[in-house]
């Protein structure tokens, strides 16, 4: 797809970068190339190698064979800091600036404006405001970086990296954990910053943001370069194909409507169960071979209705039942030892445990649930990681491998094998596909779908509405941490439960079509 | 017993055989051994013996640091206990004195425990108040006097032998045996070092962290009282203000250099113990060699730098040099 008639030379431009951790060839001879002032989307399935290509080619892996040219000249960053002096910065799904610093210090750490060796604040406010004023933000500078959303910390992010002079910038995942109105913010800087020549790099999962940003994509997949193209010239369709190398069997409703009129026996119920200042009272049933799904916006209620019903959280009032029996759930592991199991949304800091091996981590709910002087044989552990690395195809295949080392769609596989170990009735998943490519992703809710068949309950949280509308046969919407509708059957659809969520009419164009 | 002896115990093992090489330079008899009424004698038994209280403080303080917390007031509940078992010596039986003390061991190790579980205060805070409390209590034991007795059965205990092999020895190796077969023989080790690698996924998981945490620090409580009733043993006397006194620091220092993280996560039992060997062995060394003890302090300090620059990931030292050697790639 080389043009060459092509007038403008490449800004970023890497050849042949191969790099191996032990025996496994992350990157093989991968070829990337940026134009100044485009919009370049980096693609693949977990595993594929775009964050290894990221730090690779910022200095943060040293490499094992090839080139990055940035402008025509070679570039050899050996760090993150010099990438960045070079031209090459990034800004992380994870920020990293320091929420406990105000805006201002964190957009001039390490070249703060001085004088007689005394850091000027006003100075650094001042510019500092101006600074974000480019980026259409209008913030105090002055307060800490943690007190603001998400957003705004990328922004911040974004503003510092732009500021050090940066020709290219990369942004690995912005949009993981932005609402619909906070994408579009992000999108207008990154277009006003392509228009200046900067040359943008977007890693996402969320491919409808793909057409709608990019110029041109790259699709990385087992760590070798599928292709570049144009992404106007590119059905999705072919995307998808050259992303997962295989035939995609047609996206269906999955919900069996065989089953629909099937009463189905009540696993756990909880009546006027609530807390105050957390969660609204509430009513909830969930029923052995079914999927309730909890739509909502953020900080809806969603999350904070699945640590109350897992035992995360106490409940203030209310009771709450397990085949009809009366239960106290006043802890996780009372959550447990009634065959509860949760996945929560932030794996890393909630989920898995990194240093720890993927059998440990698989192993370790059941070993709690059986409690100390039941210990499972190593034979035991080995066995049952096999299995489940085997049943969620879990990669690399390596049960001693530490689960910090694994990309993210492995590492929900994990969680989710650490609760099918425990043979739960009742599993919890709070945005099971989040920062999860789309591969990942389709088998993620494939086996959702398996699970409820096998006569699981499950409760599942995601904003993806589609996805809900796939998968649920019941939807509880939730407003202002309050449940406000549920619906059922052929009720289920994306009109039907942004109407619920928009009932008041403000938040329609808040919520993700 | 693969779990208890990591391939990254190395760097350990080398450091003890290049320390004990210098000792033999020192010292042409540090490596001989002679039976006398009983009991074996010579430079390496006495390494093995002098290093028994700090071996026995590793072994809890291994756990407290695997649940990335630390337990500052070791030295004082080992002065504690010290006295507790001094004051009854002359007047009950072994039994009686034993329980007594490691009864004592069991309440401190809950208070240590309680604060840190429950009421959530950083480690390093609430284990600094027993320390400086707990010598204050073992005071108010001896009256401020040092207790000395002659209870045939406590002197026994610190310097009495089975089977040639002196008794501090055998109930540390007994310990060791002991602590291992508790850890890894039941789900602890496990659930241990999930707590400290990430101990609020780990109470998502449903591990009971509170109950661990508590149960760490009561163990490593009774490892202390053990290390007081032979320290107080082996001189015939609780001395309230000397008995364990820096211990804590040595203890964690032997965990330290034993590879276990401050951190928390993964841990070491017999690299613990092998690094309160590496300490002791350096002691005797400097003291055998006749330079003044003052030597002791540095040389234990370049020791445990070069032991650390060897396991610093930062370096990728030892692992990486070895990898380089046999070709691969660390």
């Amino acid at each position: 797809m080389e043009n060459s008639l092509d007038p403008a030379p490449p800004l970023l431009e890497v050849r042949g970068i191969s790099k191996s951790f032990g025996a496994v060839r992350a990157l093989q001879e991968v070829d990337f190339t940026v134009r100044a002032g485009e919009i370049h989307a980096l693609l693949g399935e977990n595993g594929a190698g775009k964050s290894t290509l990221i730090k690779v080619v910022t200095g943060v892996f040293p490499r094992d064979a090839g080139v990055v040219r940035l402008g025509g000249e070679e570039v050899a960053p050996r760090s993150a800091k010099a990438a960045v002096q070079a031209g090459i910065a990034t800004v992380y799904q994870e920020v990293n600036l320091l929420p406990n610093l105000s805006v201002a210090q964190n957009l001039f750490l390490d070249r703060q404006p001085m004088r007689f060796g005394v850091v000027r604040e006003g100075e650094m406010r001042r510019r500092a405001k101006a600074l974000l004023t480019e980026f259409g933000l209008d913030i105090d500078v002055a307060a800490s970086l943690g007190d603001y959303s998400v957003a705004i910390q990328h922004v911040t992010a974004i503003a510092r990296a732009v500021d050090l002079s940066a020709r290219v910038l990369i942004l690995d995942e912005p949009t993981a954990s932005l609402d619909r109105h906070e994408v579009e913010i992000l999108f207008r800087i990154m277009r006003q910053l392509a228009k200046r020549g900067i040359g943008i790099v977007f890693v996402s999962h969320f491919l409808d943001q793909v057409y709608e940003i990019s110029d041109r994509i790259t699709v990385l997949r087992n760590g070798r370069l599928v292709g570049e193209r144009e992404i106007a010239s590119l059905p999705r369709l072919e995307l998808i194909q050259m992303m997962l190398g295989r035939e995609l069997a047609e996206t269906t409703n999955a919900r069996a409507a065989a089953g629909e009129h099937k009463v189905r026996e009540v696993c756990a119920r909880f009546d006027n169960y609530g807390k105050a200042g957390y969660v609204a009272p509430f009513n909830l049933e969930l029923r052995h071979g079914e999927v309730v799904g909890l739509a909502g916006l953020l900080g809806s209620g969603r999350t904070e209705t699945a640590r109350l019903v897992f035992g995360a959280e106490r409940a203030d009032g209310g009771q709450a039942r397990v085949e009809g029996v009366p239960v106290r759930l006043q802890s996780p592991r009372d959550g447990v030892r009634h065959g509860f199991g949760y996945c929560p949304e932030e794996r890393k800091t909630d989920g898995i445990v990194a240093e720890l091996t993927v059998r440990e981590n698989i192993v370790l709910a059941l070993q709690a649930k059986r409690g100390l002087h039941r210990p499972l044989s190593r034979r035991e552990q080995d066995e049952i990681a096999r299995r489940y690395v085997k049943m969620l195809d879990i990669r690399p295949p390596d049960p001693e491998r530490p689960v910090g080392l694994l990309s993210g769609g492995n590492q929900q596989k994990v969680l989710l094998a650490r609760w099918l170990a425990t043979s739960p009735r009742l599993l919890v998943l709070d945005e099971p596909t989040r920062g999860i490519d789309v591969g990942a992703h389709a088998e993620i809710i494939r086996l959702i779908r398996e699970l409820c068949d096998d006569g699981l309950a499950l409760l599942v949280i995601s904003s993806e509405l589609d996805e809900i509308v796939t998968y649920s046969d019941r939807v509880v919407v939730l407003r202002d941490r309050a449940h406000v509708e549920e619906l059922s059957g052929e009720a289920i659809d994306v009109t039907n439960i942004l109407a619920a969520i928009a009932a008041d009419g403000a938040a329609m164009q808040e919520a993700r079509a | 017993m693969t779990a208890l002896l990591p391939r990254r115990g190395l760097a350990q093992i080398l450091a003890l055989i290049v320390i004990l090489a210098v000792d033999r330079l020192v010292s042409p008899q540090f490596f001989d051994l002679r039976l006398q009424d009983g009991r074996l004698f010579g430079s390496l038994i006495d390494v093995l013996n002098r290093g028994t209280p700090v071996a026995l403080l590793s072994l809890g303080m291994v756990l407290v640091i695997a649940t990335r917390g630390i337990d500052l007031s070791v030295g004082a509940v080992m002065a504690i206990s010290g006295a507790v078992a001094a004051s009854l010596a002359d007047s009950h039986g072994l039994p009686v004195v034993l329980a007594a003390a490691l009864g004592i061991g069991i309440l401190c190790g809950l208070w240590n425990g309680f604060l840190v579980a429950v009421l959530g205060m950083q480690p390093i805070v609430a284990t600094l108040i027993l320390m400086v409390a707990g010598r204050g209590i073992a005071q108010l034991i001896t009256e401020g006097r040092i207790v000395t007795f002659s209870s045939p059965d406590l002197v026994w205990l610190g310097n009495g032998a089975i089977l040639g092999v002196p008794v501090p020895i055998t109930i540390a190796v007994g310990m060791l045996i002991l602590t291992g077969a508790i850890v890894r023989g039941s789900a602890l080790g496990l659930l241990i070092e999930a707590t400290g690698g990430n101990a609020r996924a780990s109470e998502l998981a449903g591990v009971g962290t509170r109950a661990m945490i508590l149960a760490v620090y009561v163990w490593c409580s009774v490892c202390a009282a053990l290390a007081g009733v032979i320290a107080a043993a082996d001189i015939m006397g609780a001395d309230a203000n000397n008995a364990g006194l820096w211990l804590e620091l040595d203890a964690i220092l032997a965990v330290v250099i034993g590879g276990t993280s401050l951190f928390g996560g993964r841990f070491s039992l017999i690299l613990a113990v092998l690094g309160a060997l590496i300490i002791q062995t350096m002691n005797t060394g400097i003291l055998l060699s006749g330079y003044p003890p003052e030597f002791n302090l540095l040389v234990k300090a370049v020791v445990v730098l070069a032991v650390l620059l060897l396991q610093s990931p930062k370096l990728s030292g030892f692992s990486g040099i070895m990898a380089r050697l046999r070709g691969t790639k660390p």
